[in-house]
């Protein structure tokens, strides 16, 4: 057990050593260190401002909770570092952040679990500051089944 | 297919590349209880998804046990047909799955 324990920590070391050495090229996609702290957190976190800028997709009434597709348009910023999904109302609210580098579009869609009714929130974190917008979802049937 | 395989299509249209990928995963949050036993189901979902092009990461996301199971993911990035697009995940035990497909 130790020994496993030894290998995945010297594997861990050379990844973070490689990451490093990578990390000019693209240091944001290159460290792949999960914030356990972030992702846990039951706060909604800094949201910034609302702007017109960042445009937020999502159904009005979601019909499965289980399934909310939400889409984040801030192609009208420049320079994006990244953008978070958060689900205002969910015990663990942050869903996703996104960190965008080298040529990727700032644009993203995915699909969100949410237990009931709240406000869903596309974060947009840029060169500029940090902004949002926000839409309600409506949760007919909860998904966070708990 | 392969158990772990990211389906992956990539759509290039006017210099950007559209790409929609569906992984196939549990994504538990520890919170839902076994309805038969009462105890809790450990948690078991993607922590980061790293997608890149040509090789260079464009974009590494921190997902969080919101997300849907099964996620789907849709991103863009610059580039035009033929770029070898890579989406790859790795989840809180560790397991990784990935797939990759070139550009149409």
């Amino acid at each position: 057990m130790k020994r496993r324990l030894f290998m995945k920590g010297t594997l861990a070391g050379s990844a973070i050593a490689a990451a490093l050495g990578a990390g000019l090229l693209a240091p944001r996609a290159a460290l792949a260190a999960w914030p356990k702290a972030v992702m846990e957190s039951e706060s909604v976190g800094d949201t910034g401002s609302a702007s017109a800028a960042v445009k937020i997709k999502a159904p009005e009434i979601a019909e499965n909770g289980a399934v909310v597709p939400v889409t984040i348009d801030a192609t009208g910023i420049e320079g994006v570092e990244s953008i978070s999904i958060v689900a205002a109302a969910n015990q663990r609210p942050l869903a996703a952040t996104y960190n965008v580098s080298g040529g990727a579009v700032a644009f993203v869609s995915t699909r969100l679990k949410m237990g009931k009714t709240g406000d869903v929130y596309g974060v947009v974190k840029s060169a500029s500051g940090t902004v949002h917008a926000k839409t309600q979802v409506k949760v007919t049937i909860g998904g966070c089944g708990g | 297919m392969a158990k772990n395989a990211v389906k992956l299509r990539a759509k290039a249209k006017k210099g950007t590349i559209d790409i929609k990928c569906l992984m196939s995963h549990p994504m538990e949050t520890g919170l839902r209880k076994d309805k038969k036993s009462g105890e809790k189901i450990p948690a078991h979902f993607i922590q980061t998804v790293v997608a890149e092009k040509n090789g260079v990461p464009f974009l590494q996301a921190d997902f969080n046990s919101t997300i849907s199971k099964n996620p789907y993911l849709r991103v863009q990035v610059e580039g035009g047909k033929g770029d070898e697009i890579k989406v790859s995940w790795t989840d809180n035990k560790g397991e990784t799955g990935s797939g990759s497909k070139k550009s149409k």
